[in-house]
């Protein structure tokens, strides 16, 4: 099954093994905008468009960044920014799937969550903010519960989306050829929806992460990359939240490339559901 | 036999209604108990009567008004700017190579960071007020509009290119009667996200970057007077607005433009 799928997709190039020197190109050609606007941004810099406190050159801020890391600051305010998001996102994973499935598959589960999701999320995650702030005090406890709470409703709807959106003539070709119910989910509905699941927790990461650092900048953490921006606005230090901020798009990155894409060459592509 | 299959679908509609409602009622019965049970203190956890009338009381003044009017100008202006460099720049990336090849590195380079990471370096760039809260937006809102815009038209069925091209039409034609309509569904799934982005991003700047006026303002201003009351009207408010957005606008312009087309099946809602 998986391989007629996966033929009867067109495929533009004829993926063959990448030479050195066309994976040189490539990097070469993934560099050359940030040349581009690292260039535009020096030039700002040094025309002085702003002033040079609050648009520093990119040396500063590299130096600052090296500066913070050897310190072990740098290093510290990240390792509890991302262990804050993992645990927020857990739980937000574990929740979203769990509810977005069953309202999928059972209509009277959808008749009950629905109404209620669908007031909950079209509020910002960052209202509720000052609500957990109350409820829960400043702190850890009030940013976990905030980030499970807030990103667990891009999971939901789309892992209930996709369950939705198994064709119908696959659940019922494999119930004629005698899939108990099980099999059913595991073979077909779980597959066929795992390209919305997987998209929702994509979603759902990024908006725990987005959400994440606005709740530290307001919660008050003792350490934390939020609160590292934050903090340096009250002395000027734009280096340090220049530096704060490339470790933020890093993490993202790592995130994204070393999580997800893994994740779903693993299962999606192989499945043939989508080419990569 | 049609007929019959209507009076089902109605049947079961109306049910949905019912049990909709009762679940609204439960919940809302709960949380009553929860406030009235004297557990939390009353000033954290206001019972729903107090947050209607402070809800009315401030909408009958005008301020919660005023405060919708400011941050509705601000979303508006920042979402119509993310969607005027959104959609083109989605295009471009997706029908050349070498706009993709510039730009896509760039964006997966900015969009993890989060929009509120850049408020503090924006309130010191252009201080506090309109322009910092409108940036805010529409640099939440572009992603979305330009990736969704993207693999949406890169995932129009090349079949129907060619078939459109083996029956004659030329490159305008193409574009408008094919990759516009093909692509739709992502393109408006993209204006969705812009648009809960936006709303996100405007709620977080103003609680930071606001002077005196807009709905996060407001809620964050009430925390530091423990007016739950006023927060949790205000976030009914802010939920409204989105809710109307989500099911009215973005749920008609579904409606008159991928449904008709038949590009997605009718979900339920």
């Amino acid at each position: 099954m998986q391989d007629a799928v996966t033929t009867t997709i067109p495929v533009d190039e004829v993926p063959d093994r990448p030479q050195a020197r066309d994976r040189l190109r490539l990097v070469l050609r993934n560099i050359f905008p940030f040349l581009v606007v690292g260039a535009i941004w020096e030039i700002v810099a040094w025309a002085g468009v702003f002033p040079r406190r609050l648009f520093p050159t990119i040396e500063e801020v590299a130096s600052t960044f090296a500066r913070l890391t050897v310190t072990g600051i740098l290093p510290h305010h990240a390792f509890d920014t991302v262990i804050r998001l993992l645990s927020g996102f857990a739980l937000a994973a574990i929740i979203g799937v769990t509810i977005g499935v069953l309202m999928g598959r059972s209509r009277r589960a959808e008749d009950i969550c629905l109404p209620l999701v669908s007031i909950l999320a079209p509020i910002p995650g960052l209202a509720y903010a000052p609500l957990f702030l109350l409820w829960f005090g400043l702190g850890n406890i009030s940013a976990v519960l905030l980030v499970g709470f807030v990103s667990a409703f891009p999971i939901l709807f789309n892992s209930w989306t996709g369950v939705k959106a198994v064709k119908e003539i696959w659940v019922r070709s494999a119930q004629s050829m005698g899939a108990d119910d099980r099999r059913l989910f595991s073979h077909v509905i779980l597959p066929g929806a795992l390209p919305y699941i997987l998209t929702g927790l994509r979603l759902g990461l990024a908006q725990a992460w987005r959400i994440l650092v606005a709740v530290e900048m307001l919660a008050a953490v003792p350490w934390g990359l939020g609160w590292l921006i934050f903090g340096a606005r009250e002395f000027l230090n734009t280096d340090a939240m220049l530096a704060g901020i490339v470790v933020i798009a890093l993490i993202g990155l790592g995130l994204e490339k070393f999580v997800f894409q893994k994740i779903e060459d693993y299962t999606v592509v192989r499945w043939g559901m989508i080419t990569s | 036999m049609g007929n019959d299959h209507v009076m089902t679908e109605q049947g079961q509609r109306t049910r949905s209604i019912i049990r909709a409602v009762v679940t609204l009622a439960a919940a809302a019965a709960l949380y009553e108990l929860l406030a009235r049970s004297g557990y939390f203190a009353p000033a954290l956890l206001p019972t729903i009567p107090v947050i209607v009338r402070t809800l009315i009381a401030m909408i009958a003044n005008g301020t919660m008004i005023e405060h919708a009017a400011f941050t509705m100008y601000r979303v508006m202006f920042g979402f119509g700017l993310a969607i005027a460099v959104g959609i083109p720049l989605g295009i471009l990336m997706a029908r050349f190579h070498r706009v993709e090849n510039f730009f896509l590195p760039l964006v997966s380079a900015l969009m993890p960071i989060p929009s509120f990471a850049l408020v503090p370096l924006f309130m010191l760039w252009f201080g506090i007020g309109n322009l910092t809260t409108i940036l805010i937006v529409f640099y939440a809102a572009t992603f979305p509009m330009v990736f969704n815009t993207w693999s949406g038209v890169r995932s129009v069925n090349p079949l129907w290119l060619r078939a459109a091209g083996a029956m004659g039409a030329d490159e305008q034609k193409l574009f408008w009667k094919v990759i516009i309509p093909g692509a739709s569904p992502f393109i408006i799934t993209g204006m969705r996200q812009a648009f809960l982005r936006a709303w996100i991003a405007v709620v977080g700047a103003e609680m930071i970057a606001a002077s005196d006026w807009g709905l996060g303002w407001v809620i964050f201003d009430a925390k530091e007077f423990l007016n739950a009351d006023i927060m949790l009207a205000s976030l009914l408010v802010i939920g409204g607005i989105g809710y109307a957005f989500e099911r009215l606008v973005f749920g008609s312009i579904e409606r008159a433009t991928v449904q008709r087309w038949g590009m997605v099946r009718m979900a339920k809602g």
